[in-house]
């Protein structure tokens, strides 16, 4: 129902700017989802505390996928888990965006060799848009993860067709 | 009461059914601190007569089951070790039974102490050892359509599961 | 030039206009991708099982009730409250009547009881086996006495 959703084609002057704006709005207030898993939620707690402070970049936590911007995937992804992360990706509302944290969401982490039950990286349900390597990547790298975020929200546009299409 | 009092109740009592004891610690006193070492076999059949005299005896008055942990010997044998803890008299003894890969059957001890109910489950799925009279035996860690038991020495990791590549 | 309402009017306006504008800015700019799996129920992740209309306890109902009632009969105090001395006994009694009307109702539910909130009881876990609570007592009180730590040993 977006009256500009996906209507232009060539870019002008006025979508530039309008983009410019819009982004700008979107990348100052990426609403998290916490989705603290394991360890590296403790590091997200430790961001989120007064020493690093991930809300003066605008992240808050919100509990509920429908009202936020981007989930944090932090610490170890099991298979049971897996398709809870699916279904909570899927209620998320556009524009969305995945952060994996930690090595674990990345790649598996310390269990890829011989955890049977670990999701060798969260890359494998559900699309992820920044990775963070760490086991558990210090607070700084996850405030650095969320700069590397709102590049690429800067970069986006109302008339390029977005990467993300369902 | 140490261990060697407590086997020696146990022998007089029921001793057709242990089977071997480890009960000598290298170069050290009969005391609590090695206890837990020390250890009684029992036939699988008659684990649980055994459990339930241990607890309500008035000498043993074992209420507290530490721990339930299953056990893959590798020669196609698996086993649970008990640990059981007295909070009355502060004494502990260790149990082991076995079955065979083929006929894993062992009896449950459930409704002997409280504790066993999810142990007995763990035991169950990752080992695949079936408690006979637990009152909900199923999968408690693994999803309840998971192939295969993962803590048994010849387990494969499945392929796929739901569409989601399994291994690395 | 302007009443007193036309200035409120126009408060109303302006605040009317900033909602519509959020409204229709965001329309205009917002992606709209609906699909089954997105629509779906919100329920921690998990497949949502059963109806989302439960039935409700009727305790928050009859206390909302309540609640109604004696705050209109206070929004009817106000005013007279202000007012009565200028007019003498006659509306004091009359306001006096009125309370004791409510009074009445207010009585007759704190006596049926609708005022209660229901508290769950707490069921106690009962333990079936035999515990020797002699010899479990000695030990309490050994323990509590072992100054040096000796049970640590």
């Amino acid at each position: 129902m977006g009256l500009l959703d996906q209507r232009f084609e060539n870019g002008n002057v006025f979508i530039t700017s309008l983009d410019n704006l819009l982004n700008w709005a979107r990348l100052s207030s990426l609403w998290q989802m916490q989705f603290g898993l394991a360890c590296c939620a403790i590091e997200m707690m430790a961001a989120s505390a007064s020493n690093f402070d991930i809300m003066r970049f605008g992240v808050i936590p919100r509990s509920t996928p429908r009202q936020v911007d981007v989930m944090f995937v932090a610490g170890t992804v099991t298979i049971k888990m897996a398709s809870r992360i699916k279904r909570l990706y899927d209620q998320m509302s556009e524009p969305r965006y995945v952060i994996s944290m930690g090595s674990c969401a990345t790649c598996g982490g310390p269990y890829w060799e011989h955890g049977y039950h670990v999701l060798k990286g969260v890359d494998r349900v559900i699309p992820v848009d920044v990775y963070i390597p760490g086991c558990p990547p210090r607070p700084e790298a996850l405030l650095e993860g969320i700069m590397k975020l709102q590049e690429k929200v800067r970069r986006e546009s109302l008339a390029k067709k977005r990467a993300q299409e369902v | 009461m140490t261990a060697h009092e407590i086997f020696n109740i146990l022998k007089t009592k029921f001793g057709d059914a242990l089977i071997e004891t480890k009960l000598s610690a290298a170069g050290g006193s009969a005391s609590i601190g090695y206890a837990m070492q020390m250890w009684i076999s029992i036939a699988p059949d008659k684990i649980r007569e055994i459990c339930l005299f241990l607890r309500d005896d008035s000498a043993m008055q074992f209420d507290y089951l530490s721990c339930l942990s299953g056990v893959d010997y590798n020669n196609g044998t698996l086993g649970i070790v008990y640990h059981l803890t007295s909070m009355v008299y502060k004494h502990k003894i260790v149990l082991k039974t076995y079955c065979t890969k083929d006929n894993p059957h062992i009896q449950s001890v459930s409704d002997v102490w409280g504790t066993a109910n999810w142990h007995e489950r763990e035991v169950f799925d990752l080992f695949g050892i079936i408690i006979d009279g637990h009152p909900d035996l199923r999968r408690i860690l693994l999803p309840d359509d998971w192939e295969g038991n993962p803590l048994r020495k010849d387990y494969k990791v499945q392929e796929f599961y739901h569409g989601i590549k399994v291994p690395y | 030039m302007l009443t007193e309402f036309g200035k409120a009017f126009i408060f109303i306006l302006i605040g009317g206009f900033f909602v519509t504008l959020g409204l229709l800015s965001a329309w205009i700019f917002r992606p709209h991708r609906p699909y089954p799996e997105k629509n779906a129920t919100y329920e921690c992740g998990e497949e949502p099982v059963g109806s989302a209309w439960i039935r409700i306890n009727v305790r928050f109902y009859v206390t909302a009730l309540i609640f109604l009632i004696f705050d209109v009969e206070v929004a009817f105090l106000f005013p007279w409250a202000l007012v009565y001395r200028q007019f003498g006994l006659f509306v004091f009694l009359e306001m006096a009547i009125f309370l004791f009307i409510l009074f009445i109702g207010y009585a007759y539910v704190w006596v049926k009881g609708d005022l209660s909130w229901d508290k769950p009881k707490p069921q106690i876990p009962t333990i079936n086996r035999t515990i020797i609570m002699s010899a479990r007592m000695e030990s309490v009180t050994a323990f509590e006495e072992d100054e040096d730590n000796e049970c640590m040993e």
